[in-house]
């Protein structure tokens, strides 16, 4: 029966910011359990439409429709509490608070009292900064703060995990770390991975979709779209005839 | 620190605290008492900005307005009850209330920060300005005149509960005032080291991610708005019952600047410090009030300078800092969330 409804479906969603088109007409489909990666240039709509997606902005037109249930334009808490977690670009995190706590605040909205600290140790474990958790977010290094943050998503246990380059100023170690850490979530969760680095995407890749200006230009499987013209002539700036 | 000496280092900071307003009375003059409990009721006004500015990140410039609201209150229920009891409550409530209504639109509104402050200033001019005209007698509420300018006089003072007829003795005026102080004070501590309280600095350090992990930020906000509204009005009971008068000046601007001053130097994001800013300045200000040497703003002005420039965390946040760099294991003190820590032991320099 969830076979037939997919876990989240945007339809013709579109995004102005005045006369400057983010997203166009967008239509994206994501089955339970699927991995999916957003590839496309600086300014190609990846980002707005994940801000559209967790109720940061306000879609000008289309629907999302999250397991057949409407969200386009609820609040960012209201789609959170339905289970889309968000690991955003810039770091979002609790920057004068420890480690610890962080985390805790994403766990505590699902787990009783008794459950909160086995769950936050086991996420400071995967994404080990268990010997840091008691000290203070700010303090630490770019690449620490983007684990606190996928920490935090991974701890509020959502059923659809958007990542908007998780791997930028990581090292190549915590680069296929990372790479790790998705598939094994992906093991019961659906992924929807924004990414640059095209090493990591071919880590992780099963399906790739391309945005380029603001529109779907190719949706296909990891090695067909790396071998599609057009989607090289997007990456390298040529005049794309889509 | 470990947590067990750090518990009994606050409980015996409590114990201390609880001994010296006990004894106060007994060892100083009556004047000094007075004085004593107006700083008091003053610094319960400070706690309640300390905690929504401080805490909550929601920087008011009208804190006065629930102040002068809960002084209001309290004045006209006690003129018309004749009983302090229900007016202590009321002097609570309504400023809860009116924080409710102005808060639901601030934050519901998805009003930014700095038209907060605009839009706090200025109810707090559009309440200066409405109690300021309403002399006459027709202004009257039940038995209450309202006095215009010339303010309330001969107000009730607070009586044993229920018992109307046992006015309390400026001793018990004090122990009252104080003990209201701590009590405030623990309270807003014991928030702060709940779930509830650590959900509202989460969302003074970021709102996004707050509600990206399905917090809602505007109702947190509102009700911190809401619980310091009703603080400042209990602290407006306590200032009228110290003068038994209330007066149109109580919605001033200058004391709403003053409260952020105290704040200041007291120290910001703590409880402690807020406290002892407020009675350093008011002190400060009453002993060059009594001499003609100075002119007291401009003193005000120089003290927030020269702590802006040399001491911008403030008091207790430099104190705290000094004395865990003179301690022999200098590892910085966290706030924990209250979760059994299972981790493997701390590693030294590891932040």
């Amino acid at each position: 029966m969830a076979d037939l409804v997919p876990l989240l479906k945007a339809e013709h969603l579109t995004m102005r910011f005045g006369g400057v088109v983010a997203n166009d007409d967008i239509t994206f489909t994501l089955q339970e359990m699927e991995l999916r990666c957003l590839i496309g240039p600086n300014g190609a709509g990846k980002s707005t439409f994940f801000k559209t997606l967790t109720g940061q902005l306000v879609p000008t037109s289309g629907t999302i429709a999250f397991r057949g249930m409407p969200i386009a334009g609820k609040a960012s808490h209201e789609i959170a509490r339905m289970g889309i977690g968000i690991k955003t670009q810039v770091p979002n995190v609790f920057n004068g608070l420890s480690v610890r706590e962080n985390i805790w605040m994403a766990v505590r909205r699902k787990a009783t009292p008794r459950q909160q600290g086995p769950a936050v140790d086991a996420v400071l474990q995967m994404i080990r900064l268990t010997d840091y958790a008691d000290s203070i977010v700010a303090t630490l290094s770019h690449g620490q703060r983007q684990w606190v943050e996928i920490g935090m998503v991974l701890a509020a246990e959502p059923e659809l995990i958007l990542l908007d380059e998780p791997a930028a100023g990581m090292t190549d170690e915590e680069t296929f770390h990372t790479a790790a850490i998705i598939r094994e979530i992906n093991q019961t969760r659906a992924i929807v991975v924004v990414e640059h680095d095209m090493e990591f995407i071919k880590q992780i890749a099963k399906r790739v979709t391309v945005f380029h200006q603001g529109r779907v230009l190719v949706e296909d499987t990891v090695d067909k779209v790396l071998a599609d013209s057009r989607v090289r002539d997007v990456y390298l700036g040529k005049k794309v005839a889509a | 620190m470990p947590k067990h000496v750090r518990l009994a280092l606050q409980a015996a900071g409590i114990l201390l605290a609880i001994v010296a307003i006990a004894v106060v009375p007994s060892v100083i003059e009556l004047f000094a008492l007075m004085q004593l409990t107006l700083f008091a009721a003053m610094a319960v006004l400070a706690l309640s900005l300390a905690f929504i500015w401080g805490f909550g990140g929601i920087l008011s410039f009208g804190q006065t307005a629930f102040f002068g609201l809960g002084g209001y209150a309290y004045a006209i229920a006690a003129v018309n009850f004749q009983d302090s009891t229900p007016a202590i409550l009321l002097a609570i409530a309504v400023p809860a209330l009116f924080a409710a209504i102005l808060g639901y639109f601030i934050f519901f509104g998805r009003i930014s920060d700095v038209y907060l402050g605009v839009i706090t200033l200025t109810v707090t001019l559009i309440l200066f300005n409405s109690v300021n005209s309403t002399s006459g007698d027709a202004y009257k509420i039940g038995k209450a005149l309202l006095g215009g300018f010339n303010g309330m006089p001969a107000v009730p003072t607070f009586n044993v509960p229920f018992d109307p007829s046992t006015v309390l003795s400026p001793e018990q005026s004090w122990w009252t005032t104080a003990g209201v102080l701590l009590a405030v004070f623990l309270m807003l501590r014991l928030l702060l080291a709940l779930p509830a309280g650590r959900v509202i600095v989460a969302v003074r350090e970021n709102e996004v991610r707050a509600s990206l992990l399905g917090y809602d930020p505007r109702l947190v906000k509102c009700l911190t708005f809401i619980l310091g509204g009703a603080i400042a009005g209990l602290a407006g009971a306590l200032y009228v019952n110290w003068g038994a008068f209330v007066s149109p000046t109580i919605f001033s601007l200058s004391l709403s600047a003053e409260i952020i001053i105290w704040i200041t130097v007291g120290g910001l994001g703590t409880l402690l410090g807020p406290i002892i800013g407020c009675v350093v300045i008011e002190y400060i200000v009453a002993y060059i009030g009594s001499q003609q040497l100075l002119n007291s703003n401009l003193v005000l002005g120089g003290v927030l300078v020269i702590f802006v420039l040399l001491l911008p965390k403030g008091i207790v946040p430099t104190a705290r800092d000094l004395v865990l760099r003179l301690m022999p294991q200098n590892k910085p003190k966290t706030n924990g969330p209250p979760v059994q820590s299972a981790a493997a032991p701390h590693p030294a320099g590891a932040e």
